[in-house]
């Protein structure tokens, strides 16, 4: 037993004076890989393992090679606290990616400033991000930059009043927040704002109601499968007003929950790597966008997912600030914040000291419906 | 659309959900009159003939029919599984035991459905299209004229096989007085198998019905169960017309509340009748206190 004891403790010196000799990366992450916000954690968990094996076997980042610690948070913020304190003072990481949801992202908000490690979290509440905070990074787009999106595109097509439909849970109610500030400051009229429950089978009430109203447009901000079925009860009440969705439903698996026909027309602000094939090859994304999907499909059989992009932003962030500053956490901060023009995944990032997310409107676009599948309706 | 127009509306979408409703709480009614447990597990087996029909359709390819049928024979199964496996090996089955272990059934029913299907949603096509179908000015899908036909003649079947059938009889006399019912010679095991395989049966059916209207995933159960349930309770958990009528009370409330009043409040409504109920009538609405069940 003693002398196992002291194997034991002879293979822990050797494993810590070989980690301390090289010059090694290590990055924490924490993501929500099972439990109800898996279709986040998952394909994040995914894509970071595939980059770091990738960078790994092309001799590291600035010949530093990389070390990925991932924690299961099961998106309980209890859980995400525990394991973010376990990164920062066992693993003694250099940088946090994640976690997957805001709720986990502003409890483990503390412990990253307090022990001065970055964190680069792939959620997308703003109030992760503002106010500023000198640790805190986000890859996601504001959910406001997609009402924007919206709003931008309905001023073009000359709609005017708007009938708000959003589902009552933390994604919906903070985009109605959002949209209804932004519809005062842009001199657009709500006539007609209803919610439905995140669990609800038939909204063909709240869209009796709306049809009463007569807005110009009906703007649906919800995650699957609540959108969907509002899509066809749409349909099924012969509503011919415009139909516009949030960036929460721009994948394939809308459609097909919608049914082609039911979707037909229904128009959203998507992240690039949704429509990437339909992108003009002279896009700035178009490379990046179709490399990451090919990798994905490759290494794990199915197709990327935006989710799994917030990730891959992050990792290109840290490595980016990797090569220009330095691998300690102090010089990856300051690296990422003056990030400029970094061509990623979810779009084209310039962080700054008051930005600490650093994308903007270019990074959706508007797609349409069209015989089951997308159309750029504008860029 | 003026207000006489929106309101045929709310009445014909309340109508069509509460069709549903009724048809959940007749599943925790059978099983509530032929032995005395409430069966929070109901939800599941409404999830599960919706997921494996779904199953049938995309990954085996079946032709609807037969995988209908499929989905009521594998969600029986699973009813006769949980009976036997989870109710009665209880020694001592004190109303408290049961639910408890019919809510852990219930979760382990939806793990495992998570495990196999995943957890994304599912979509599955209406059975006569989509075209809907105007009434005046307000509509209807063709899928919901299956839902009030289906509705109608598990009410039907069920009513018939409690009154006229020498099983149906005997599984009210086990409700009644289970003892009394093994002295003259009811095997009160059997019939309390019998009332599991009759609810999973009606829940797969539920489940597979109103798949294509709301969609279907692992989770579904808890929400529809629990709405089921409330159907069931305004009912006074008869197993005739007491729930079907709970049922369509409670999707009209909840449709015109959605409608007339605010969607925020669309749930609370239908809790609120259900608090109000167990408090002044818990009898139910249709029945006098002590009246006979079934």
């Amino acid at each position: 037993m003693k002398r196992l004891i002291a194997a034991l403790i002879a293979c822990l010196v050797v494993l810590t004076a070989g980690t301390a000799l090289a010059e090694t990366l290590r990055i924490g992450a924490l993501f929500a890989v099972t439990g109800p916000a898996s279709f986040l954690g998952e394909p994040e968990k995914n894509t970071l393992e595939m980059l770091v094996k990738d960078i790994n076997s092309k001799g590291g980042i600035n010949k530093n090679k990389v070390e990925l610690i991932v924690y299961d948070t099961q998106g309980d913020v209890t859980k995400a606290k525990q394991l973010a304190n376990k990164l920062i003072k066992n693993d003694k990481v250099a940088v946090i990616v994640g976690p997957s949801t805001t709720g986990e992202t502003m409890a483990i908000i503390d412990d990253a400033e307090k022990a001065g490690i970055p964190l680069v979290s792939c959620a997308a509440g703003i109030k992760i991000i503002d106010p500023v905070k000198k640790w805190v990074f986000k890859t996601p787009a504001n959910d406001q930059v997609a009402g924007e999106k919206i709003l931008n595109y309905m001023a073009q097509q000359k709609q005017k009043s708007i009938a708000l439909l959003t589902v009552s849970d933390g994604f919906g109610s903070s985009g109605r927040e959002q949209l209804k500030a932004l519809a005062a400051q842009k001199g657009f009229k709500i006539v007609a704002d209803e919610v439905y429950g995140p669990k609800d089978t038939d909204m063909t009430a709240q869209l009796t109601k709306i049809k009463g109203a007569k807005p110009d447009a009906i703007i649906c901000w919800g995650t699957n499968p609540g959108p969907a079925v509002i899509t066809k009860n749409v349909k099924q009440l012969g509503i011919k007003i415009p139909l516009y969705q949030s960036h929460g439903v721009a994948s394939k698996k809308f459609i097909e929950l919608a049914g082609a026909d039911a979707a037909e027309g229904v128009m959203l602000p998507a992240g690039k790597l949704t429509v990437y094939d339909k992108l003009k090859k002279n896009d700035p994304q178009y490379k990046i966008l179709s490399g990451y999907d090919r990798d994905y499909r490759k290494e794990y059989g199915v197709e990327a997912s935006t989710f799994g992009g917030y990730a891959y932003d992050a990792f290109l962030l840290i490595a980016e600030a990797v090569r220009k500053s330095g691998v300690t956490p102090d010089k990856i901060r300051s690296g990422i914040e003056q990030v400029k023009k970094l061509v990623s995944i979810s779009g084209v990032y310039t962080m700054s000291e008051k930005d600490h997310n650093g994308l903007d409107l270019s990074s959706f676009v508007m797609v349409r419906v069209s015989k089951g599948d997308w159309e750029i309706a504008q860029k | 659309m003026n207000l006489s127009d929106q309101i045929i509306q709310f009445l014909l979408s309340g109508f069509a959900t509460g069709a549903i409703y009724a048809l959940i709480g007749l599943g925790f009614s059978i099983i509530y009159n032929s032995t005395g447990i409430i069966n929070f597990a109901q939800g599941e087996f409404v999830m599960l003939g919706g997921m494996v029909t779904m199953f049938f359709l995309t990954s085996l390819h079946l032709p609807l029919p037969a995988a209908l049928v499929g989905a009521v024979a594998i969600t029986t199964v699973v009813g006769v599984l949980f009976e036997r496996l989870a109710i009665r090996p209880i020694r001592k089955p004190t109303p408290l035991n049961l639910v408890i272990i019919t809510i852990g059934g219930s979760i382990l029913i939806r793990g495992l459905a998570m495990l196999v299907w995943g957890k994304d949603t599912h979509a599955i096509p209406g059975f006569s299209g989509e075209e809907p179908i105007q009434l005046g000015n307000a509509s209807l899908l063709p899928q919901h004229l299956w839902i009030f036909g289906i509705t109608t003649l598990v009410i039907i079947v069920s009513k018939v096989f409690f009154n006229y059938t020498i099983s149906g009889k005997a599984m009210r006399a086990c409700a009644f007085n289970p003892r009394a019912a093994s002295l003259i010679g009811i095997d009160v095991r059997r019939m309390v198998l019998f009332s599991f395989i009759i609810s999973s049966a009606m829940g797969s059916m539920a489940g597979f019905i109103i798949a294509p209207l709301t969609m279907t995933s692992y989770d579904v159960g808890i929400m529809l169960g629990l709405k089921g349930f409330c159907a069931a309770i305004i009912g006074g958990m008869s197993s005739g017309l007491g729930t079907v009528f709970g049922g369509i009370i409670l999707g009209i409330l909840e449709s015109l509340g959605a409608g007339l009043i605010s969607s925020g409040y669309k749930d609370a409504v239908a809790f609120v009748i259900l608090l109000l109920i167990l408090f002044i009538r818990p009898q139910g609405i249709f029945k006098r206190a002590d009246s006979e069940r079934v």
